[in-house]
Parts: C-alpha cells; sequence; structure tokens
C-alpha cells in the first residue's frame, strides 16, 4: 500500500467548470473539443487538496526566514544586566560548559545599548531598530525562549527545516504539502523567494527529501526566468506554444489509448498545468498592478525595501492565488563583525515589509488562515566576537541555547510574549521551545498530529520532528 | 498458499515441517500491527515484548494454545483482555496465532534471539519448476510460469520487435537504436537474431556508460563535495571512469567489491586499485567555519558503515547509530563494529597521472620548483609565515587568547586537508605538497591573522596571482582521491545515542553477529571478502534483485535498499535464489545476469496495461507483462541528443558543464559554472558535472538524487516543472531544432514516417499521421513546421518512456 495518496482522477469536464479562468483556458478547450475522437485520458492532480487530521485554523504557511541568525539580545530580548560586564570575560565559573563556533569562554561580554521600548496594549518589546513593527505588536506570539542543537549553520538550518542536523530529509514545506495537497492548479504549491548575501545551505531548506520530488519547493529566481524555464524559447511566439502544447497533449492522448498506462493522463495532467504555469506566472509576478498606498506600504518605493518588500507582497499574492507554502528567506544575519551597522542594515531592509505583510494580511481577513513565522536558524552570544579587534566592529558568534522567534496569524494566540532567558542571555530559563516543539505546534495550527504526519524511507517511518517535539499549548489559541 | 510455501522454505525452519502457519510471514505482521505499539521495540508496558524469542515465549507454551498466557489475553477468556481498549483482535487472526502455537510456535532463529528476516537464510539453488510451455525461453520463465498457471493467468505476448529493440537498447546502452539498426533487426530473420543485438549490446561500450549510472547513484558519487561551500572535486571522475570500464570488462562482482572497499589493501595494488578505493572518498563533507572537525570525520565514518550495509547488505544498518535496531538483528554494538573498520581510513590524493602526463612532467617539475621558489624569495614572505605558522600553532594550543588567530587557524584548518598535522611538522619534515598547500593558503588567507596591512604591504594578493599563473603555465599531474590505512590503529568507541562526542565501550572491528561470521583478519580487506564470501545471504540476492530492477523498473523484492524486516518480501523467492546462486557459481557475471533476464520471455512480454490484470495485479508484481517507465534524467537527455544528431558519444573522461538558465549556480555559496564550450556540451548526461547543492536543472527535475547518500532506487515522478524544462529549455530546443533540420535533410519524402522512426523506432498510424497532417496545416514555413512537430516528438510520453 502506498503510504500517499499520490492521485486522484477527476473528469475532465468537471475541472475545466472549477477551474480559475485565464489564458490558458481557450487552450484547454480545444483539448476539450477533440475529445470526441480520441480516447479521454482522466485528469490526474497530484496535489488535490486533502484533509489534515483535525480541523485546522491555518491553511497555509508564510516562513519568513532570516537566515544567518538575527541577535535577539540587539533585537527583541533586552539584556541591560550585560552592560554591566562589558567589555570583560564571564567568570569561568558561569562559562565553563559553553561551546560556540569561534569564541571560546573567556570572550568578552558585548553589552547593548540600544533602546527598547514596549509596543501595543501587549507591551511586546523591541529595540529601536525595529519601531516599523509597531503596529503589529498586538499580533505576535512572541517566543524567546527557543534553543535549538546545532551551533555552526548549515546543520542548525536541517535541524530547523527537517528536523534532523544532516541533510537528506524533506523539508517544513515539503511535509505541509505532502499532508494537505494545493489548492493552486495554475502554481506550485511551495514557492521560495530570497533576497540577502550568503544563503548556506541553499536548497537543501526547500528540499523534499525522500518524498517525491514533487513535493519540492520551487525557487522564483532574481535573475532571468523566474521560475527555471517558465518563458517561451526565444522565437516562439504564445500561439506557437499553445500549439505544441496541443500537438503533445494529442500524441499522448493516442498512446494513452494504444497502451492504457495511467502514467500517461498523469503526464498530460502534468503539461496542462505547466502550460497554466506559464500563462499565469507573468500575471502573478506584475506587482505593478497592485495600487500606490499598498505599494508605498510593502515598500516597494524605496530603493531599500523594494527588493524584500516585493517579495512579502509577492507571498500576500501567492496565497490569495492558493499556494500553501511560502518561504520568503532574507540571509544576510550572520553578524560576527559590524554588528552596529549590518544589524541595523537588515532591520531597515525587513522590518517595514514584514509589518506591511501582517497588516495587509489581517485587513484581508487573510491572517486568521495564515500562519506567519519569523525567525532564524540560532540566536546569538552575549559574548562578543572581535575577530577585528576594536570593539566598534565587533559582532556575536552564534548561540543554540537561546533565541528569540515570534509566530502570527492562523491558531496563534496573538499578543503574548512567552519564554524568558536569564539575565544575561545565555539561557532559557522558562517555558523552553526546541525547533521540534516549534515544528510540532506549526503542524498543529495546519491540523496535523506530528506524530501521525509520517512517511515510510528506507524501512521507517519518519516525520518532521523526528524522534522529539511537543505542541506548545500556551502558545496556540 | 503457494507463496507462504516458499517462504517457509527461505526461512528454512526445519522443527514443525507440516506447519501451515509461518512466524514471519504469519505471525509476526499481526504482533507488529496490534502489539508493538506497548509491546514492541520502543515500549514494553508491563514488562512484555513480543519482538523477541525469549520474551515471547514466557506467555507463550508452545504446543499449547490453552496453556498459553498469549492466547488468553488476545481471547479475552483470562483476567487480563489485550488489547485493554477497542475492539479485540479480528477471529481470523487469533485463529492464525493460535495455529501458530499449536503447531510449536515456530521461531526463525540462529542463536539470536530476535527472528531472523527472511533475506538472512542461505541462499538456495531451487530447482526450476517443470513446465512444458513453448512461451519458455530460459529457466526465469519457468519459475514466472509455474505461478502464472497457478492462478490461470496467461502472460502477455511478446513485445512488437519494434518496441523490444527499442526496450533493450535503452536498458543495455541507454540510447536509442537508430533507423538503420531498426531496419537491419527487422530484415534478421535468423531464430536467434535477437540473441545476437543483445550480444552486440552487451559488448558496446556503451554498456558500461549505462549501467555506471546505476552505481554511481549507489555510490552516492559527485564532483563536489557537498557542504556549504561545496567545494569541486576536479579528480572524482576518476572513480566514475574506474566503474564505466569494470562494468564493461565485466568485472565479477567479487573482485569489482573487493577493489572498490579495500583494493589499497591488496597484495601489489595497482594503481587502478587504488582508484577503486574512492569509493570511500564520495562522502560529503563540510568546511563550514565553526565546525568541529571530529564530528565532519565521525559523520563520514557513520556514511561510509552505512552505505556498505545499504549497497551490499540491503540493511538500514544505520538505523543503528543511535540504538539497536527496531525490526532487524543489528545491534548498536554491530554498527560501531563495522565502522571500526574504517577507523584507520586515510584519505589519500594519489598522484595518478594520466597516459602521457609523467614524461613532461617530470621534465618541467625542478624547472617549476626553482620558478616558485624564486617567486616566493623575491616576495620576502619568510618572516611573515613563519610568524603566521607561530600563530596558528599558538591559538592551536591556547584557544581564546586572541580571537583573531583562533579564527585563523579554524579557517586554515577547514582548508587545507591534514592541516593540522602538517603545522606541527617542521617546514624541512613537510613534502612540497603539504608545505605548498600551507604557502598557498598563507598568501591567499592571512590577513586576519598577521593584519590587514601587514598583508597588504607584502603584496600578498599579487603574490598569490602570480603563483597561480605559474602554476597553470606549468604541466602538472592528475590525482585520484583514495584511502590508504593508517598504520596506528585508534579504538572505535559506540557512541551513545550516536552523538558523536559520548563515547561507550571500545569495539573491535566486526561483522553483525546474526550473519556468518569474518574469517581471515580484521581489516577492510577481509570485510570485502566477507561481503562476497559464500555464506553471506545477502548480497547476492541484494546485487541480482537491482540488475532485476534495472531491466523490470521494479525489483523482485521491490524495496531494493531494504531486505530487512521491515522490507517488503520477494515476490518470486525461489527465482531470486535461482539467479543469486546462479550469479554466485558462475563466477559472479553481472553481464550473464543480464543476459539471462534479457533473453527470457519473461523481458521479452509486450508492457501494454491489460485489463484483466488492473484489479488483481496492478503493480504487475507477478510480471504477466513488462513494465513501462519513464526513463531517468541522464538518457532523457542522451536519447533527445543522439536522434537529433546532436550527442557527442564519446567515453569517459572529466565531467562536462553543459550550459544551464542564469541564476543556477548563483545559489550556490561560491560556485563557478565554467560553461563547457563546444562539442563537449553534448555529451552524455552521465558525465555532468554533478555539484551537490545546485544540481543541474535536468538531474534535478527528473529525480536524479542530490548524491548526498546512496540511493538504490530513485523516484519516477510526473511533474509540471519536467514539462517546463523539456519544452523551452535552450538544448531541448537546439536538439528539436536539429531533428528538425535532419528530417529535412536526410528524408525527401515520408518525412512523418522518418521522423517517428528515429524517435519511436516505429511508423505512425494512420490517426497520428492525420493529427500531424492538421497541426502543419496552418501556413507556416517549412522550418517553424518541422521543429513543432520535433519539439512535440521529444516531449511524448512516448520518448520519454521505455516501454
Amino acid at each position: 500500500m502506498e503510504p500517499i495518496q499520490l492521485a486522484r482522477t477527476l473528469r475532465r469536464r468537471d475541472f475545466i467548470s472549477s477551474a480559475a479562468g485565464g489564458v490558458g483556458m481557450a487552450a484547454l478547450a480545444n483539448l476539450l473539443a477533440e475529445e470526441g475522437r480520441t480516447a479521454e485520458a482522466p485528469i490526474i492532480n497530484p496535489f488535490e487538496p486533502k484533509k489534515p487530521h483535525f480541523a485546522p485554523a491555518a491553511k497555509n504557511i508564510i516562513f519568513l526566514y532570516m537566515e544567518g541568525a538575527p541577535s535577539q539580545i540587539d533585537l527583541c530580548d533586552p539584556k541591560p544586566e550585560l552592560m554591566k560586564w562589558h567589555g570583560q570575560p564571564l567568570p569561568p565559573s558561569m562559562t565553563k560548559d559553553l561551546k560556540f563556533a569561534f569564541i571560546k569562554p573567556n570572550a568578552k561580554v558585548l553589552g547593548c545599548n540600544r533602546p527598547f521600548a514596549k509596543h501595543g496594549q501587549s507591551g511586546a518589546e523591541f529595540s529601536d531598530w525595529l519601531d516599523a513593527w509597531k503596529p503589529i505588536a498586538d499580533d505576535l506570539c512572541v517566543v524567546r525562549s527557543m534553543h535549538t542543537d546545532a551551533v555552526n549553520h548549515q546543520p542548525a538550518d536541517m535541524i530547523l527545516f527537517t528536523g534532523h542536523m544532516l541533510p537528506g530529509r524533506p523539508t517544513l514545506g515539503s511535509w505541509i504539502l505532502y499532508g494537505l495537497g494545493s489548492e493552486s492548479r495554475n502554481l506550485p504549491g511551495f514557492i521560495v523567494l530570497s533576497t540577502g548575501k550568503n544563503n548556506m545551505s541553499q536548497s537543501a531548506q526547500w528540499s523534499s527529501g525522500f518524498l517525491p520530488s514533487n513535493h519540492q519547493g520551487v525557487l522564483f529566481r532574481r535573475t532571468g526566468d523566474p521560475v527555471l524555464y517558465v518563458s517561451n524559447p526565444e522565437g516562439v511566439s504564445r500561439e506557437d506554444q499553445r500549439r505544441d502544447f496541443e500537438l503533445v497533449a494529442a500524441l499522448n492522448r493516442e498512446r494513452f489509448g494504444k497502451t492504457g498506462d495511467m502514467e500517461i493522463a498523469s503526464r498530460i495532467s502534468s503539461y496542462e498545468m505547466a502550460f497554466r504555469m506559464q500563462m499565469s506566472t507573468p500575471e502573478l509576478l506584475d506587482v505593478a498592478k497592485e495600487p500606490a498606498g499598498m505599494r508605498t506600504l510593502y515598500g516597494l518605493e524605496e530603493e531599500t525595501t523594494r527588493a524584500f518588500g516585493t517579495n512579502c507582497l509577492l507571498a500576500r499574492r501567492m496565497i490569495e492565488r492558493g499556494v500553501r507554502v511560502v518561504m520568503v528567506t532574507h540571509s544576510s544575519w550572520d553578524q560576527h563583525t559590524d554588528l552596529q551597522k549590518d544589524l541595523k542594515k537588515n532591520c531597515d531592509i525587513t522590518a517595514g515589509p514584514i509589518a506591511a505583510l501582517i497588516q495587509d494580511l489581517k485587513q484581508r481577513g487573510m491572517l486568521d488562515s495564515t500562519l506567519v513565522v519569523w525567525g532564524g536558524e540560532f540566536g546569538r552570544t552575549p559574548l562578543g566576537d572581535f575577530r577585528n579587534g576594536e570593539e566598534a566592529t565587533a559582532g556575536r558568534d552564534h548561540h543554540a541555547s537561546c533565541f528569540t522567534m515570534w509566530l502570527a496569524g492562523g491558531g496563534i494566540k496573538s499578543g503574548i510574549t512567552i519564554g524568558k532567558t536569564d539575565d544575561l542571555g545565555m539561557k532559557v530559563i522558562e517555558d523552553p521551545v526546541h525547533v521540534n516543539d516549534l515544528q510540532a505546534t506549526i503542524l498543529h495550527c495546519l491540523g496535523f498530529d506530528h506524530t501521525r504526519l509520517t512517511y515510510r524511507h528506507m524501512g521507517r517511518d519518519f516525520r518532521l520532528t523526528d524522534v522529539q517535539g511537543e505542541v506548545i499549548r500556551k502558545m496556540i489559541v | 498458499m503457494t507463496l507462504l510455501f516458499y517462504i517457509f522454505l527461505l526461512t528454512g525452519v526445519s522443527a514443525a515441517a507440516n506447519a501451515a502457519v509461518d512466524y514471519t510471514h504469519d505471525v509476526q505482521p499481526i504482533l507488529q500491527k496490534r502489539c508493538y505499539g506497548c509491546h514492541g521495540p520502543a515500549l514494553q508496558m508491563g514488562g512484555l515484548r513480543l519482538d523477541r524469542q525469549d520474551a515471547v515465549m514466557r506467555v507463550v507454551k508452545a504446543g499449547d494454545s490453552t496453556g498459553s498466557k498469549l492466547h488468553a489475553m488476545i481471547t479475552g477468556s483470562g483476567k487480563l483482555r489485550m488489547p485493554p481498549t477497542g475492539p479485540p483482535l479480528p477471529s481470523n487472526e487469533v485463529a492464525t496465532l493460535k495455529e501458530w502455537i499449536d503447531s510449536g510456535a515456530n521461531w526463525p532463529t540462529r542463536g539470536t534471539t530476535a527472528a531472523l528476516p527472511w533475506s538472512f537464510a542461505p541462499v538456495r539453488h531451487p530447482a526450476e519448476p517443470v513446465i512444458n510451455d513453448s512461451w519458455k525461453r530460459n529457466a526465469i520463465d519457468s519459475f514466472i510460469l509455474a505461478r502464472l498457471q497457478s492462478k490461470t493467468i496467461r502472460p502477455s505476448r511478446e513485445a512488437e520487435h519494434r518496441t523490444l529493440l527499442r526496450r533493450v537498447y535503452m536498458d543495455l546502452i541507454g540510447l536509442p537504436p537508430t533507423p538503420e539498426q531498426v531496419d537491419s533487426f527487422i530484415a534478421d530473420m535468423r531464430p536467434d537474431a535477437y540473441e545476437r543485438v543483445v550480444d552486440e549490446l552487451l559488448a558496446s561500450p556503451h554498456y558500461g556508460e549505462k549501467w555506471a549510472r546505476h552505481w554511481l547513484d549507489l555510490a552516492r558519487y559527485a564532483d563536489s563535495e557537498g557542504g556549504v561551500q561545496d567545494y569541486a572535486r576536479p579528480f572524482a571522475w576518476r572513480y566514475r571512469e574506474w566503474v564505466i570500464n569494470a562494468f564493461n570488462q565485466d568485472m565479477p562482482f567479487n573482485r569489482f567489491t573487493v577493489e572498490q572497499i579495500a583494493g589499497d589493501l591488496l597484495p601489489k595494488a595497482n594503481v587502478s586499485q587504488k582508484i577503486a578505493t574512492g569509493f570511500h572518498r564520495n562522502t560529503i563533507t563540510s568546511r563550514e567555519g565553526g565546525v568541529d572537525l571530529d564530528r565532519i570525520r565521525f559523520e563520514q565514518l557513520v556514511d561510509r558503515t552505512s552505505t556498505i550495509g545499504a549497497v551490499w547488505l540491503g540493511l538500514t544498518v544505520g538505523c543503528s547509530q543511535c540504538h539497536d535496531h527496531k525490526f532487524d538483528p543489528i545491534a548498536q554494538k554491530d554498527f560501531y563494529s563495522l565502522m571500526a573498520f574504517f577507523e584507520n581510513v586515510a584519505e589519500l590524493d594519489l598522484e595518478a597521472p594520466l597516459p602521457g602526463e609523467w614524461g613532461i612532467y617530470r621534465q618541467y617539475a625542478k624547472d617549476f620548483r626553482l620558478q616558485r621558489d624564486k617567486l616566493l624569495s623575491d616576495y620576502k614572505i619568510a618572516d611573515a609565515l613563519a610568524s603566521w605558522e607561530n600563530g596558528l600553532r599558538d591559538a592551536l594550543a591556547n584557544p581564546g587568547k586572541r580571537p583573531n588567530w583562533d579564527v585563523s587557524y579554524d579557517s586554515y584548518s577547514k582548508s587545507v586537508d591534514h592541516g593540522r598535522r602538517i603545522l606541527l611538522k617542521r617546514p624541512s619534515e613537510r613534502s612540497d605538497r603539504e608545505q605548498d598547500g600551507l604557502v598557498d593558503h598563507f598568501v591567499k588567507s592571512s590577513s586576519g591573522g598577521i593584519g590587514k596591512e601587514k598583508y597588504e604591504a607584502l603584496k600578498l594578493k599579487e603574490l598569490g596571482e602570480k603563483l597561480k599563473a605559474l602554476e597553470d603555465k606549468y604541466p602538472r599531474l592528475s590525482t585520484a582521491m583514495t584511502v590508504a590505512e593508517e598504520s596506528e590503529r585508534s579504538p572505535t568507541h559506540v557512541r551513545i545515542r550516536g552523538v558523536w562526542s559520548e563515547k561507550g565501550d571500545a569495539v573491535l572491528p566486526g561483522t553483525p553477529g546474526s550473519l556468518p561470521p569474518l574469517k581471515d583478519g580484521t581489516d577492510r580487506l577481509a570485510l570485502a571478502k566477507w561481503l562476497v564470501s559464500r555464506d553471506n545471504p545477502l548480497t547476492a540476492r541484494v546485487t541480482v534483485n537491482r540488475l532485476w530492477q534495472e531491466l523490470f523498473g521494479r525489483g523482485l523484492v521491490r524495496t531494493t535498499e531494504d531486505f530487512g524486516a521491515q522490507g517488503e518480501k520477494p515476490t518470486y523467492p525461489e527465482l531470486l535464489d535461482w539467479l543469486a546462486s546462479e550469479f554466485v557459481e558462475r563466477g559472479w557475471s553481472m553481464k550473464r545476469v543480464v543476459r539471462l533476464i534479457v533473453t527470457s520471455a519473461t523481458y521479452r512480454q509486450a508492457s501494454d496495461s491489460r485489463p484483466d490484470l488492473n484489479t488483481i495485479d496492478p503493480a504487475n508484481t507477478l510480471l504477466a507483462r513488462q513494465s513501462r517507465f519513464r526513463l531517468p534524467a541522464e538518457l532523457i537527455r542522451d536519447s533527445a541528443l543522439q536522434v537529433s544528431g546532436l550527442l557527442n558519444d564519446s567515453i569517459g573522461g572529466p565531467s562536462v558543464k553543459p550550459p544551464q538558465p542564469e541564476g543556477v549556480a548563483e545559489l550556490q555559496y561560491k560556485m563557478n559554472w565554467e560553461e563547457t564550450k563546444d562539442r563537449t556540451k553534448y555529451r552524455r548526461g552521465l558525465y555532468i558535472f554533478v555539484q551537490r547543492t545546485a544540481l543541474y536543472p535536468l538531474l534535478m527535475n527528473f529525480d536524479a538524487p542530490d548524491r548526498t547518500v546512496s540511493c538504490a532506487r530513485r523516484d519516477i515522478s510526473n511533474t509540471p516543472l519536467q514539462a517546463l524544462n523539456l519544452m523551452n529549455d535552450p538544448i531541448f530546443v537546439e536538439a528539436a531544432q536539429s531533428l528538425a533540420w535532419r528530417i529535412l535533410q536526410e528524408a525527401p519524402a515520408n518525412r512523418i514516417d522518418y521522423a517517428f522512426q528515429l524517435c519511436f523506432a516505429r511508423l505512425p498510424s494512420a490517426r497520428e499521421r492525420d493529427l500531424i497532417l492538421s497541426y502543419q496545416d496552418h501556413g507556416q514555413s517549412q522550418e517553424a513546421k518541422w521543429f513543432g512537430l520535433s519539439r512535440a516528438l521529444l516531449n511524448s510520453d512516448e520518448f520519454l518512456t521505455r516501454e
């Protein structure tokens, strides 16, 4: 027995009448007209929407992945106590078991004297670099007690997205697609958008691992074709393209009639979707048609915010069009050096568009059914990384034992901050949330018992949360 | 019942020979489904465990179900009723368990307490069933037909000659036949015309290319090292070359095994045998800053161990990294004993000159050394180099003293292989290669340590460019990635919960206790010989099963990668054993097994789906027909290039980087995809550079594994991205243009026929011809018409499928 129901057949006519309109429909109507004289191949939709284990709060997810690890100490988990130690090492008794990537336990403390303010009724606390979050403070569930197992980027990326430190397993987005299918018949169910430098794990963050490969995330690129090969070849007109697609379909229907192989029906459906993707992608990406106010809100008129803001706006447009999972990555957060300059720059690029996204989703009534997650793969150390010698250019090293993330939207309790870290920002002291717990909670919001969303591979039932993970009740409605 | 009987034979249970109920086949699945949740490997509520014989026998009295507690519990006749909640066991399951107990509670063991999977029983040589039927062509068919007849199923007719020819070409050499090859086969009326073609194909040098691909998936071969930087491994291809040659020479599988696992340990090992050990060098690595090198090494050892288990034993031994295997008789200790064979593996980049390199290298080596030394002395780096080395050694000895030196040392130790060891040697003790590696790193990356000012004052950037230019000017020696054995043996420790830093008991090299013991020695060579010894029941079965998979789209055991209790059972256990024993007894020849299979009537059947089989055998496990399946990524490319006349079919050599869209390489951290120019860009898919973190799009879209870990069975997916790839990728557009041109040039008349012959090895039907005529009746230019048709043919399901 296959562990996953990969296909459900529909009659072609039902499908055409229910599919969203668009340029591709004329072509499909032609296909329909031809049916009278060739074998009818059933429509195969491998991503027919599926019901989860229980009624979900959210049906879509946007993961705002701040790759490289933003410094929680300088942004959302203030540690005034650190200033007392600034420039000195901590006593060995306090640091003896610590293990970092580059710095040693005897490194000097790097204090933070940025002004923090409490926002909204909930009093969510952010430093001045995140003032743009003021209007969304009451929509968030801030988790200051995140912790993970890995102290290096790649393994930490992997455990955050696959539940396990080594590459090779399916990622969060693939699991969700596997569990829920997709609502879109014109676009991939799992899309990745990215900005920033030094993306460490690349496609491993949206890989389908050992799930069937059509569960992998599709990267919309910044240069060239947004989706690989989504544009017609040079010199091939839209009409030529349509006719060639039709000829392929006609030949395939002939072969289906001869061999009766359902894979051919599946191929016909894939080609139809490919053609619809070609037709609908330009429309999706055409943000110029958004009202001026919307463009301003997302920062499309400003150089600093344009690229990331466009991705946030696209994320909303994708969710509107039935895409199940959108990952919006900004990967420049690895501030070992020049923290003062570069951390601020990252906030300038991302904070405004993120606030715009939450407000926009809320205003459209989409936030209730969309889960939004913000954060990086780990946190940063209260001890400084002084590899350049001077304080002005200092930064912080990787810190696995505590960091901050936030969630908002479908199924999440808004306007709360949970978890506490000690006065120096070394360890979690209240309500620890391991990345596997976060995964369990995310899946819960989408209607899944994380222990039951499994896939048999190499003789074992695998799941996103590996062998751990508990739903954090405090975070959910 | 027949199946049950086979399995019964196979598990070799001697007791209770009249027992109709078999533990492995009938009982274990019930216990697993109903009881293991609370009384299995993970959890033992009430101290009860039902997956081990000793524990089960505490609640079972063999031969006496009424006196057995287990029976009382499942029937609810005793105090305790099981399961405690929910409905009781269905009556047929209760009956099975009762019958099993009453017939003696057989348990297929060999000295251990856990049940052995079917595949651990010795391979037998079952007698070929007696079949009198003209359909049959060789022994394989007897096994198949015996079963089909018992189910009153007729096998399918033989495939049409053209289909059969295209199939066997695809399966043996991975390229479609040319129209001339089709014609000459059709015209050949000799009774053995087909066998002649098979022999020709087996002798073709393209045979090795086709079959190497399948092995390279298992060997997780790639041209880059994985990890964040994913640096190129420019000489990885030497191993691929070895594999291609081995298949072409039909190197016996036992030798094929020994050379890859321990070629370096063979007496008087030659270069080729050492190159074979590149198998172990295909592991991924990481050079990410701040990563612990000991952890990386541990992960590589884990991968080497798991890969041996998967490739030769068909077992998921990797599950035992953290705990005793839950379903198979592989203890955690077994895993580390197996790992101990690799504990002393040293990675060695061997100078392995290609023909013609050595002489010219020797001629210029001295001059190169002089020039290099001169450059270094011109730039007066000696003092800075010495103090930089001191800085690194100081950081190594006193971590945390100077943060910038900690970072410098970290970067050095990640970039220069064996860096720590080299640094601790005196310069005079270092080999030229070691010293060069260290100096090159100093020249490139010392600014963090010695300081920007000094780095600039010494003009090290400029020196780096000159050193590079010098190196490019002089002939170099090709190397090969191999392994060697360290002279000193370090102990292997069990790792508690599989965590690399938490060492448990020390273990010695050894093979799993549930399999026949190791003989003669405890090194890698002994392990390799043990894997292909006659006593080992797994290797031969696992290997012939994979050959079968290549030729039918699925193995006789569907889960090619898992022959353990969680894998599927063989659909034709006797046939599998028969093939395995033939394989071993006739000298481990893979070509022989392949020939046997492709000349069978079973293989030669039509693959069309049959309504009468759709309900009784939808997955085609009974093999009353052949299967139709999509070609793997590489062969899709090869076929398109072949029919369009673009293919460059030269064999072997370094990997190529065909053009790919802008933005693919950018995904990778610091990747440089230097496009291959000229005709080498039309080489076969096998030679495409495998960049692990940014796989060539065609490979990614058509289910090629990223070669992170061993892969015994590729997915066959069917996605819109594949359609976009084939419709719009410039290389496929070029192939369509070239095919159109070919049709126009080579066929003055009957062009549609010719197009079909090129692509499908057949002529079009009348309806297909009509369809195309009406498509072409659209007032376009001649070129556009034939381009459009060519494009459609290359995208059609039939073209992408081996039927």
